[in-house]
């Protein structure tokens, strides 16, 4: 039996401020690599979208006003289906923007609070216009264990976790939700939503495969996915942590 | 009066300082002085850059946008120059207000006389509203807004927003110099006080089949609807139109047409000016970027008085400047350096380096430094894809070369055709070892063009930028 792996990319002209699309290549390459088939389905503004269609829906990030754009058409259009499909297994993952939107409601620096989906038991808040964003190098420890997570983070937003979420990992460097509480990100089932970008998958492969693994077992369960080479990842990753570490030493 | 010696003894002090720096700068070798005396100075008169700018007899001109400012800037220099002006401009990348206050005190002598009679600034697109009031600008250049270093100035918006928000200090009597193919720069300078000139492509022979996706401007700036695109060039240029509030793109002023592109050796077009004629040029400067470039150097040299047919003799003994395009020989064997800075401007280059054919060997150096953006995350939204299959070696270098060697690894080049080489004398050195004769592509993030610049300094090939 061929394996299928079926993405669905939330506007991906809308919502990709940060190269968000480079997580799609991650995870088309890795799973064609081991001779998986892959399909990626991109849904727009306006369209709908079915929950047994794919099996990992991903949202990437974009500025206030593109943001406010896809706030409206998600809680219209989108939030029953990915509520239904992340029931059954489905993996959902949305990054900066996209986690903000999936949380219960975005709160701005300016102009009224935007719905969120609720996949994520989270709410953010934006200080104000004068505060200052967290931007810089990113450097996780999932909870749950694994090798570190490596990424840039650009945010204006607070996040905050109510009890229904546990955090992604812990912050090593960097920022995170929020930059006071120490935890970056959060998870319920296999929902994920991070403030990891650079994008997070091609320096974060273990985690790539996990998510692909996730998919994949929804309709084939216990499934295994081969080694890959990982050689110029690992590189890439050791680089970051190399240079987070000299900056946290100097 | 018998307070004018103490305001003049003070801009002498501080244009002594300045000089000082810059000597003192020259001698330990720190990059020219680029930006410390403009700094100093302004420490002992904050109004050292307006003050200087007032004495220029023929008045500033400003190049602002996220690509080709440094290009365009030179460009109108030295067309300016072969009609006996004595242009003043600031050094590429020196762009903030103390950049533009270091090159008047260079070209001032103590009692702040200017040598030169018109300034040639570029200025750094967050800058624009904080020396525009200073400079009193007669003509402004708006090139194209990208995407870039958006951990420097957060979100585009906020560019675009800056600028209209500089019009309140504008003079009436300024002439704005605006892409009309760019629908953000447009909706940004159209509102502005005084005469709106616009610039832009008419050759369909040039589109890409469909919008790319490093596009900034999908939806209308001003209602959120999708723009229709009749026609796109590069990123986000193109014929637009909004279906439901009906902005569409101008018809320009200064037409672009019959373009002929020679791949990395340069360009031809026809200079449409409308009723002021029209007129055949030749450039050195490759790709579609750099017909921007060239119609929004024509514009503002038009606007200052030039006639065409000396733009276009001007336009064809125009030398680039360093690392946009400039070729350095070694021996048999010459290098070209393209800067890379953003999306739109990776895949133009991209396209261009590859239009003669497929290529033995590439070098690309990237860095996250603040002036390259500290966010590497963009190598994301290049279409690295083009490479796959038609360049036999890629060798990475810079601070970031391994996010460049994954970059390549998912656009699809074998892992036996990247190399990794962080140091830029090395990885030079192997991407020159594939190539027996023939021309070396460079394409350096900005800080590491000018490693690379150093490296082929110190192997005597080039001169110092100093000099230059
Ligand atoms: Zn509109």
């Amino acid at each position: 039996m061929t394996l299928r792996l079926r993405i669905c990319h939330l506007y991906p002209d809308l919502l990709n401020l940060y190269g968000d699309r480079g997580n799609i290549m991650v995870l088309v390459q890795r799973a064609r690599w081991r001779g998986i088939d892959v399909a990626v389905d991109e849904a727009r503004l306006g369209d709908r979208i079915d929950p047994d269609a794919a099996d990992l829906y991903f949202i990437g990030g974009g500025e206030d006003r593109q943001q406010r754009i896809a706030a409206g058409d998600l809680v219209r259009l989108k939030r029953g289906p990915l509520e239904a499909a992340a029931e059954d297994g489905a993996v959902v993952l949305a990054v900066c923007g996209g986690y903000q939107l999936v949380g219960r409601f975005y709160r701005p620096a300016e102009g009224e609070d935007l719905p969120g989906l609720g996949l994520l038991d989270l709410w953010t808040e934006h200080p104000g216009p004068g505060a200052r964003r967290l931007i810089g190098n990113l450097v996780i420890q999932p909870e749950g264990g694994g090798p570190p997570l490596v990424g840039f983070e650009n945010h204006g937003g607070r996040t905050r976790l109510g009890p229904a979420a546990r955090p992604l990992g812990r912050v090593v460097s960097g920022f995170g939700n929020n930059g006071d509480d120490g935890w970056e990100g959060a998870v319920s089932g296999r929902v994920y939503g991070t403030y990891l970008h650079g994008p997070l998958l091609p320096k974060n492969p273990e985690f790539a495969d996990r998510l692909i693994r996730e998919a994949l077992s929804r309709r084939h369960p216990g499934i295994e996915l081969a080694p890959l080479p990982d050689v110029l990842e690992a590189r890439a990753r050791a680089a970051v942590l190399a240079r987070v570490t000299k900056a946290e030493s100097g | 009066m018998h307070t004018l010696p103490v305001i003049d003894l003070r801009l002498t002090a501080a244009i002594a300082l300045g000089k000082a720096t810059a000597a003192l700068s020259r001698c330990l070798r720190r990059g020219g002085g680029t930006t410390m005396p403009g700094r100093v100075a302004r420490a002992v008169e904050p109004r050292v850059l307006g003050r200087l700018a007032r004495r220029l007899a023929a008045g500033s001109v400003i190049v602002a946008g996220t690509n080709g400012k440094t290009t365009t800037a030179h460009l109108l220099a030295h067309i300016m120059r072969t009609l006996g002006h004595r242009p003043v401009h600031n050094r590429a990348g020196a762009n903030l207000a103390a950049g533009l206050a270091s090159a008047l005190i260079e070209h001032a002598d103590l009692w702040g006389r200017e040598r030169g009679d018109l300034g040639i600034f570029e200025v750094d697109e967050a800058t624009v509203p904080r020396v525009v009031p200073q400079l009193a600008p007669r003509v402004a250049v708006f090139t194209n807004l990208f995407r870039d270093q958006l951990d420097r100035y957060g979100e585009i918006d906020y560019i675009a927003g800056l600028w209209r928000s500089a019009g309140a200090s504008l003079a009436a009597d300024l002439t704005c110099i605006a892409n009309a193919d760019d629908p953000l720069v447009y909706e940004a300078v159209r509102g502005l006080p005084g005469r709106l000139v616009t610039f832009g492509i008419e050759d369909e022979r040039h589109a890409l089949p469909a919008l790319e996706h490093t596009a900034e401007a999908r939806y209308c700036y001003r209602c959120g609807t999708p723009y229709a695109y009749a026609v796109t060039y590069f990123g986000h240029m193109g014929r637009y139109h909004c279906a439901s509030c009906g902005v569409r793109r101008p018809a320009p002023d200064l037409t672009g047409r019959d373009l002929s592109l020679a791949g990395p050796d340069g360009a031809e077009l026809t200079l449409d000016a409308g009723p002021r004629g029209a007129v055949r040029v030749r450039t050195v400067l490759p790709g579609l970027y750099n017909v921007y470039n060239v119609l929004a150097a024509a514009a503002a040299a038009l606007q200052l008085g030039a006639g065409l047919p000396r733009v276009a003799e001007a336009l064809a003994t125009f030398a680039p400047a360093f690392g946009r395009a400039e070729r350095v020989r070694l021996g048999e064997r010459e290098v070209q350096m393209l800067l890379v800075k953003n999306p739109a401007g990776f895949n133009e280059v991209l396209r261009t380096v590859l239009a003669t054919g497929p290529l033995s060997v590439l070098l690309i150096a990237i860095n996250d430094r603040i002036a390259d953006g500290r966010d590497v995350s963009w190598l994301w939204d290049v279409d690295v894809e083009m490479l796959a299959g038609r360049v036999a070696h890629v060798v990475t270098s810079g601070l970031r070369a391994e996010d460049m060697a994954v970059r390549l690894l998912y656009a699809g080049l074998p892992a036996e055709a990247i190399e990794v080489e962080r140091a830029y004398d090395r990885a030079l050195g192997r991407a020159l070892g594939h190539l027996a004769r023939g021309r070396l592509f460079v394409l350096p993030t900005y800080t590491a063009m000018l490693a690379i610049r150093g490296v082929l300094e110190r192997w005597g090939a080039v001169r110092g930028f100093w000099e230059t």
